[in-house]
């Protein structure tokens, strides 16, 4: 049995100092008993004498006689197969009403760094369903490519429907899904669980929720756990694991805090200067292995304060992740679901995940057309908006009108339509169809002449 | 050796006591022995960073002295191999712990077992300065490692010297003073190894690439930055100028980048050949793979490490080629570790000697006479990622301050499709004038010349651009309109370059001159045409001009241009 101390000489905001006697490792897991309750606690700062520990269930009802026991051991996540289909809280507790989860293993939720040797080459496609993602935006397994959006925007909705349809081509293998909630409200967990409920996805999820009025401290904890999960589930059951985690941002506000509390010096925005670290310590988990069978995606969701991108959490963020979506209020308030705008949006993996033997051989350069006419369809909206319309070009006004359609055929679709790569190509040549064929200059002529609807078509009838 | 004890843990940072180590000494902290480094001493006060994640340290564990700084392993063995930023092959320690990275490991830097064939190239009775070279081990098939005494070593003649197979641990020489040389030294990482002499950049760097060589040119021994915004091309930048730059050592340190960017990295580089040689590139290539998620402190050695092989390769008299990827992850480990020390901060948080860190790295990239006689250098080409493309921040300035070259790669030529992706307007070199002597000497008198009026008629054709969007060519006076098609055909038919054409992807210094020359050519027959009186539409469709779009594409092009060049004469003749 562990010694019991009733030392604490400070409370401050998360924190509280304790005086002991015995050595205590740093970021030790501490167990704070009051009243009946049991709080938990990690050490952030550990000398000779005194420890600094956060308490993640908030220091609210904490005195100076509070018992502070030390378990000589990092915080540890209980793992078994039977996680999957589980509601957790934000520190992993059951929330459901059902048992605690049995242990077969106990893993640090630190979590050690995948040995660059040992990753494998992110390669194969994952159809999502969504025009803009698998058409021009592709995600392989093992990306992480996560969600730019603002406040208001229906940027849950999209994630519930990639994580509904998300597939890989062809085959049928075991994949599951894990969805941390971190400072969301109670309304949007709700969403999310009955859309879980609704389409049977529970039964292969695993959910994590920390609401915001739960403490903002055990949103640090949230995706540890959740990518603790998944790397057991992943590496050790072989499965194909998605993860998402709304809302970063609020994961980062909550570094803030700490950082603020430990009275930290600030690095930008008074973010902590380690966030560059914290957050790569997070994406960084997603990845496949080499010689092992499954693989992490990642799907993190973040609101963008005042819809800036330059803002340190998508920044940072930005620069650790292979990509981004970006969810537009613009696009939104032409009532176009889901609001992606493709132009900066990005998917750095795409290249090594399109093409044959993959999807298709003309994925690329279709994707290249469209993208080049949609931004200068869209440039030249500014144009016409200052010389009218009939000012324009021939050819300009063509262009002009494939944007438009473009973000109504292509862009646009239902909230469970789940397009097929192929039904998300067809679209793009039936809207370049529209064009003069001269005008597709990036399209090699062997694929028009493939599967250029004009050429196609012919080529069925034959 | 003293042992210490640990008083206090926080993040990377431990204190300890009870220790005699100097500032900078390896110590290794706690049960398990985890690498670490001084970094402060106060008192009887240590401070410590770790290289490796401290969680679950306690106060009152043991710190051993090592006596020595965080040194490097110099010895045949170190080509082809992937490190982590204290050079620990990363492969090895994938064997010892398994796909994700255990704590407490210590791997060597090169392998102590294999034999290697060692040939003297010194005999019994010469006299050894420091640092000269007394023998040479076939490394790899086209690289030559040559054996030196150590720089700090005091040197002196030789008693006996053995030829045949050895590990780096055995003796292969003894001196008259009875001192043991081996293959292998250690050298300490923050360290510059010493040069006899510095040498002026005078010499460029070749790297086939029309708008590096032809515009910006790198010199041997010089620095460059280039900016690594999103979707810019850094990446197929920094493969191609590994693949193509005539150096003999390529060195890729991926500090606190992506990991599945380093696994493409580490997959693609033993798949890419070297265009000269047809052997692989890997066999002259060596990878420092520090990732972001690894800990934060061997980030910050990682940069020092892979400057301490690059000296090693260049005191044997070869040119070696760093790149950095990426500078500002590294400064972001500095301001990490300086906000833990609770250091008054400079700008944006970052440590005040900032600037006088990234001036120290930059300094030691550089040609020079070598110890051992000859001559080597080491380019160095950093990347900078400024948070929101912002390059007024601290990172970027204090870079630009030091590099001489600026590749400023630009998003918009890559959605134009346009490679490589370096801004003609925002680049430049500082090397201009310096090289000028060589290509002089060496390509053409006209060299500089041709690059001026070149970047004169690319600057004017950017001002007129704007009048253009305003109110349309037609409405410019005719020379100007000629300006425009020229300034179409140098970053057409010249800027504009492709890495996948097996021709195109390397363009010799004479063929990249003989271009240019053709295009400004066609431009003083414009020139003298509109003179004359005759109308733009004619001189833009004479049928030579099209015809030099695809001289770059052609091996044997000095045939098939001369006779361009010739009906160029005949035609414009024809113009009345």
């Amino acid at each position: 049995m562990t010694k019991e101390y009733k030392t604490i000489t400070e409370i401050s905001g998360p924190l509280i100092f304790v005086e002991k006697t015995e050595p205590v490792g740093y970021m030790e897991l501490v167990e704070i008993r009051t009243g009946g309750e049991m709080k938990r606690g990690q050490v952030l700062d550990s000398s000779d004498d005194i420890v600094v520990i956060q308490v993640f269930e908030g220091t609210g009802g904490l005195s100076k006689d509070t018992a502070v026991s030390f378990t000589g051991d990092v915080i540890k996540m209980p793992l078994s197969p039977g996680i999957v289909g589980r509601v957790l809280s934000g520190s992993g507790k059951p929330r459901d009403g059902g048992p605690e989860i049995v242990p077969e293993v106990l893993r640090d939720i630190a979590g050690a760094a995948i040995n660059p040797a040992s990753r494998g080459k992110p390669r194969s496609f994952i159809q999502t369903g969504i025009s803009t993602i698998d058409g021009t935006n592709t995600l392989v397994r093992g990306q992480k490519l996560p969600i730019f959006s603002g406040a208001g925007l229906p940027h849950n909705d999209l994630a519930l429907q990639i994580a509904r349809q998300a597939k890989a081509l062809g085959e049928a293998e075991s994949f599951a899904v894990i969805f941390c909630a971190m400072g969301i409200t109670n309304e949007e967990a709700q969403h999310f669980l009955a859309d879980f409920e609704r389409t049977g996805a529970l039964e292969r999820a695993v959910v994590f929720l920390n609401l915001a009025d739960d403490p903002a401290v055990e949103r640090i904890l949230t995706p540890r756990l959740g990518l603790t999960t998944a790397e057991y589930l992943a590496f050790d059951l072989d499965m194909h694991v998605l993860i998402i985690y709304t809302d970063m941002t609020n994961y980062c506000e909550s570094l803030r805090q700490m950082g603020a509390a430990r009275e930290e010096v600030p690095g930008r925005r008074g973010y902590p200067g380690y966030m560059y670290t914290d957050l790569a310590c997070q994406y960084e988990r997603a990845g496949i292995i080499k010689g092992k069978k499954g693989s992490i995606t990642q799907f993190p969701i973040l609101t963008m304060p005042g819809d800036d991108i330059t803002h340190p959490i998508p920044d940072l963020s930005g620069y650790i992740t292979e990509g981004q979506i970006i969810v537009s209020r613009e696009l939104h308030r032409k009532g176009i679901y889901p609001p992606v705008d493709i132009r900066p949006s990005l998917s750095r993996l795409m290249n090594s995940g399109i093409g044959k033997g993959h999807t298709r051989e003309d994925h690329r350069a279709v994707s290249d057309q469209l993208y080049a006419y949609y931004a200068e369809g869209n440039d030249l909206r500014g144009l016409a908006a200052i010389v009218g319309k009939e000012a324009l070009s021939e050819r300009d006004k063509l262009v002009l009108e494939f944007a438009d359609k473009f973000e109504k055929r292509f862009v646009n679709q239902g909230r469970d339509e789940d397009r097929s790569i192929f039904d998300t190509l067809q679209i793009g040549w039936d809207l370049l169809a529209d064009l003069p064929e001269a005008m597709l200059t990036r399209i090699d002529d062997k694929y028009i002449k493939a599967y250029h609807p004009k050429y196609a078509a012919s080529a069925a009838k034959k | 050796m003293e042992v210490g004890k640990v008083k206090r843990v926080a993040g990377p940072l431990v204190q300890a006591t009870g220790l005699k180590a100097s500032m900078y000494d390896l110590v290794l902290v706690g049960e398990e022995g985890l690498m670490s480094e001084v970094i402060g001493i106060s008192g009887n006060k240590y401070i410590i960073q770790v290289y490796e994640d401290t969680g679950g340290v306690r106060p009152g564990e043991p710190v051993k002295e090592t006596g020595a700084p965080l040194v490097a392993q110099l010895g045949p063995g170190i080509l082809t191999q992937i490190y982590d930023g204290i050079q620990r092959p990363l492969p090895m320690l994938a064997a010892a712990s398994g796909d994700f990275i255990s704590r407490g490991l210590f791997v060597d830097g090169i392998d102590h077992k294999k034999k290697w064939e060692f040939k003297p190239t010194a005999k019994k009775g010469d006299v050894l300065k420091p640092g000269q070279a007394f023998g040479e081990v076939q490394e790899q098939l086209l690289i030559k490692h040559k054996i030196m005494v150590p720089p700090k070593h005091k040197g002196g003649a030789i008693k006996e010297i053995y030829a045949g197979n050895f590990n780096v641990d055995e003796t292969i020489a003894v001196l008259e003073d009875g001192s043991k040389l081996t293959m292998m030294h250690k050298w300490p990482v923050r360290q510059a190894r010493p040069v006899t002499k510095k040498l002026a950049p005078t010499i460029p760097l070749r790297t086939g690439q029309r708008v590096v060589d032809g515009f910006f040119s790198l010199a041997k021994g010089g620095t460059a930055a280039i900016p690594g915004g999103f979707g810019t091309g850094k990446t197929v930048m920094q493969q191609t100028l590994s693949k193509w730059a005539d150096v003999d050592i390529v060195i890729y340190v991926g500090c606190g980048e992506r990991g599945n960017e380093m696994a493409d990295v580490l997959h693609e580089f033993p798949e890419l050949q070297d265009p000269k040689t047809g052997r692989p590139l890997m066999e002259r290539s060596i990878v420092y793979a520090n990732t972001s998620n690894m800990p934060v402190a061997a980030r910050e050695a990682s940069i020092y490490t892979g400057m301490t092989t690059a000296e090693y390769y260049r005191d044997m008299g070869y040119d070696c080629m760093m790149t950095a990827d990426s500078t500002s992850r590294w400064a972001e480990a500095m301001r990490e570790m300086g906000s833990r020390l609770e250091e008054m901060p400079g700008e944006e948080g970052y440590p005040a000697y900032l600037g006088a860190r990234l001036a120290d790295f930059y300094e030691r990239a550089g040609r020079a006479e070598v110890l051992n006689g000859g001559q080597g250098s080491i380019s160095v080409v950093g990347a900078v990622s400024p948070p929101g493309g912002d390059f007024t921040e601290p990172v970027t300035q204090n870079t630009l301050r030091m590099v001489k070259v600026f590749w400023a790669l630009d998003s918009k030529l890559t959605q134009r499709r346009h490679f490589p992706s370096i801004n003609w307007l925002d680049s430049y070199s500082l090397y201009d004038q310096i090289l000028e002597p060589w290509f002089i000497e060496n390509v053409s008198p006209d060299w500089n010349k041709n690059k001026r009026r070149a970047m004169n008629i690319l600057q004017e054709n950017a001002e007129l651009e704007e009048i253009v969007m305003l109110v349309g060519s037609d409405a410019l006076p005719e020379d100007q309109q000629i300006t425009l098609e020229v300034a179409r055909m140098i970053i057409n038919f010249w800027l504009a370059q492709s890495a996948f054409h097996p021709v195109d992807t390397f363009c010799p210094y004479k063929k990249q001159f003989d271009l240019l020359a053709a295009i400004l050519k066609y431009r003083d027959y414009a020139f003298e045409a509109v003179q004359r009186g005759i109308s733009v539409a004619e001189i833009n469709s004479v049928p030579s001009k099209d015809a030099l779009a695809k001289v770059r594409l052609e091996a044997e092009y000095e045939p098939i241009l001369a006779k361009i060049l010739a009906q160029m004469d005949v035609e414009f003749k024809a113009l009345k």
